[in-house]
């Protein structure tokens, strides 16, 4: 039933789901799902899937019904992923699901349900990572850090930090995927966020910093010094953004400019107001 | 002396403390409040020694009337002395915290003129920082041995956990080497925190809004390596915290030498970290595989092997347990099975509901194979081709150069990492009943 077509979506998460509507209608398994971001020639003809409310819904309504509480959450996440070919993994596992019911979750040999898995363990990992490694710094008031996942983790980070800071107002920018985290008392969203320059931190906020600092070199006990252990607990692609592996420098910006990597630009992968 | 003075100071003497972490409660921050407390625990950065550093670890003040022998802070140690006062200790904690740079404070003393007041300085802070800031992070503070009950009890109110540390395994180590300590000093606050976490807790059950006395529990640290206590009496010691005293953790910590004095390794010891390591990995087998101190090790092997983790050692002189069946084995033997952790295990039980195991699928399940395979079958059949004997086991596991010193069967003192401070029998069992008898 696999059939020589690509499908070619929006990049939203509501349209990834009328994508697995039209696989059903056509009785057809797609040879590849593609965002707006995947520049992909091949001799596959490609066909537009036009995002639908009213089939995003249905097949979302289907979801927890047919395929049990947890599957929503699961496959949300591995939409956050950045698991090359992940659509195409999501649509398998749906139709996975709809065949072998809740016991889907359970399948954890079979290879779409093994290799999403690993992509959204790797994802919470990560999130789970940064919810330590981010480092806010404060401008008259407001908090603002900067990060560099490989998975698109604010919308993992949000209630973490909502519930951490209650009362503060703080943003939080990705600049892999430029967007941003933005909060204040009792609100909150992620908006697409291209560049952004951080003011220069005031006499207070460098100050902190260079306590930190000295508090970082100064907990290490040198008999026990172990590089490598240290980065495997703490990958060295984070560094680029924790204060204390910034030179002390008496003005400028708290982080070094990233390489620029050439980033892949397209829309995020969803907006949520949550 | 400025604050930064003062924090390179307090962070020095308090560092060799390592019963740090941040886990063990689920709090949020109540109206007007900052901070929230996570059960899972959150590392914020990992120094360069590759421990990880979720808490702002600093002492009150360094100035001690004490004189352990084996502490830099000690009364007969010449070193700069600072304190903190209760206000500017809180501020770093607030500025530290709202960077995200620590999840809370791991806060310890010296003790300044008297434990009393030291512990009413803690308090002190510990106050500013939930009344004034309506902090709601994590804290955890060290019991001053010796201070009085009230103030203790005080304190718990506070802190999320509470700790004492017994630094010494045995009580005969404790007089040569902290003689200001007793065991009564420890084990009394000990005791005083456990009956302070019972009763509070069946008065949370009669009024819900209670204040909560350390609800992440208490936890405790011991020097390994200053004394000739062995592993098996400090496991046994541990074993003994957990089910009389209901201890969350107790951390071990190799002792690296600061001090010169006669009693102690000579300055420029190498601290035993692979010995640490693997009473960490005892630890975890006692926690959440359900072993049993005297099933890893006994009179006559008080000493863990260096070149075979506990469990792996467990189950090579215990061949008669296996194979397991995976597709049959209940969870406690399969937690049994070298390179079967406990998430492996957990996901074997989920995945055989629907499928039959073999051999490859066990990967994905996170099962370390290399090990695992000499001691289960999947469906009644092993790998092809293995010998299940506990020879052909170590040879595939070890390396020619290891086998030969595994054989040898060597106590710690000889083997390469470590060298030897004192001669003479370890003490008996006895003894660590008698440290554990209230
Ligand atoms: S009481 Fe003993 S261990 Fe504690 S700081 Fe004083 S000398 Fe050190």
């Amino acid at each position: 039933m696999a059939r020589d077509v690509i499908y070619r979506y929006d990049g939203s998460f509501e349209g990834l789901l009328c994508c697995v509507f039209e696989s059903y209608d056509r009785r057809e398994i797609p040879a590849a799902v593609l965002s707006p971001d995947d520049v992909q020639t091949t001799l596959i003809p490609e066909r537009e899937i036009v995002a639908d409310a009213a089939k995003a819904a249905r097949v979302a309504a289907s979801i927890p019904r047919k395929i049990g509480a947890g599957a929503p959450g699961f496959v949300r996440r591995a939409f956050l992923t950045c698991l090359p070919g992940k659509e195409r993994e999501i649509l398998l596992f749906l139709r996975l699901g709809y065949r072998y019911g809740p016991q889907v979750m359970n399948l954890l040999t079979n290879e779409t349900v093994h290799t999403l898995s690993r992509a959204v363990e790797f994802l919470d990992r990560e999130s789970h990572l940064l919810k330590g490694f981010i480092r806010f710094s404060e401008f008259n008031g407001a908090l603002a850090a900067e990060i560099e996942p490989k998975n698109f983790v604010l919308p993992l980070l949000a209630p973490h930090f909502r519930a951490r800071f209650p009362e503060e107002r703080f943003l939080i920018f990705d600049r892999a995927h430029g967007a941003a985290l933005v909060c204040q008392p009792h609100r909150a969203a992620i908006l697409p966020v291209e560049g952004l320059e951080l003011p220069d931190p005031d006499e207070r906020e460098r100050e902190t910093r260079a306590l930190w600092r000295l508090y970082y070199r100064t907990v290490e006990v040198e008999g026990r010094h172990n590089p490598v252990c240290r980065r495997s607990h703490m990958p060295k692609r984070y560094w680029n953004c924790m204060t204390e592996f910034c030179d002390s420098e008496p003005t400028g910006s708290k982080n070094p400019t990233p390489k620029d990597k050439g980033r892949e630009k397209g829309g995020l992968p969803f907006i949520c107001g949550f | 002396m400025d604050l930064f003075d003062k924090l390179k100071i307090l962070t020095d003497a308090a560092k060799y403390d390592v019963a740090c972490t941040s886990s063990g409660v689920d709090r949020a921050a109540g109206r007007g409040g900052i901070g929230s407390a996570e059960a899972c625990g959150i590392c914020h950065t990992f120094a360069a020694d590759g421990r990880c550093v979720s808490l702002l670890k600093v002492l009150m003040t360094n100035k001690c009337v004490y004189d352990c022998r084996y502490c830099v802070n000690r009364r007969s140690h010449e070193t700069p002395r600072t304190e903190f006062s209760p206000r500017e200790l809180a501020d770093l904690t607030i500025g530290f915290y709202r960077r995200n740079y620590i999840e809370g404070l791991f806060l310890s003393s010296g003790v300044l003129r008297n434990p009393d007041y030291t512990c009413e300085r803690m308090i002190e802070t510990l106050r500013i920082l939930r009344e004034d800031y309506r902090f709601c992070g994590y804290i955890h503070a060290k019991a001053i041995p010796g201070a009085d009950r009230s103030l203790i009890e005080r304190l718990g109110l506070l802190a999320d956990r509470m700790s004492v540390n017994i630094e010494l395994p045995s009580h005969q180590s404790l007089s040569l080497l902290a003689p200001d300590k007793s065991k009564v000093s420890i084990l009394g606050p000990m005791g005083g925190i456990r009956d302070g976490i019972r009763q509070n807790r069946t008065e949370l059950v009669r009024y819900r809004h209670a204040p909560k006395f350390a609800p992440a529990g208490q936890s405790t640290q011991m020097i390994v390596g200053a004394t000739p206590d062995t592993d098996y009496r400090i496991l046994n010691l541990a074993q003994g915290l957990y089910r009389n005293y209901g201890l969350k953790r107790v951390f071990y910590s190799a002792y690296l030498p600061v001090v010169e004095n006669s009693l102690l390794p000579a300055v420029g010891t190498k601290p035993p970290l692979l010995r640490e390591h693997r009473l960490y990995q005892a630890d975890w087998l006692l926690r959440y595989y359900g072993f049993s101190a005297d099933e890893l090790l006994d009179p006559q092997h008080q000493t863990f092997n260096p070149y075979v983790d506990p469990k792996c050692n467990w189950a090579l002189n215990h061949m008669e347990a296996f194979p397991v069946e995976v597709n049959r084995a209940p969870r406690e033997l399969l937690l049994r099975v070298p390179g079967i952790g406990v998430t492996g295990a957990k996901r074997i039980l989920t995945a055989r509901r629907t499928a039959s195991l073999r051999p490859e699928d066990l990967k994905k399940l996170g099962v370390v194979l290399k090990r695992a395979q000499y001691f289960i079958t999947c469906n009644g059949r092993s790998v092809p081709g293995l010998r299940l004997t506990r020879d052909s086991i170590l040879r595939a596991l070890l390396s020619a150069r290891e086998l030969d010193l595994y054989s040898r069967d060597l106590p710690w003192e000889d083997a390469p990492q470590q060298l030897s401070f004192f001669g003479g029998p370890g003490p008996e069992r006895e003894e660590v009943r008698k440290w554990l008898a209230t």
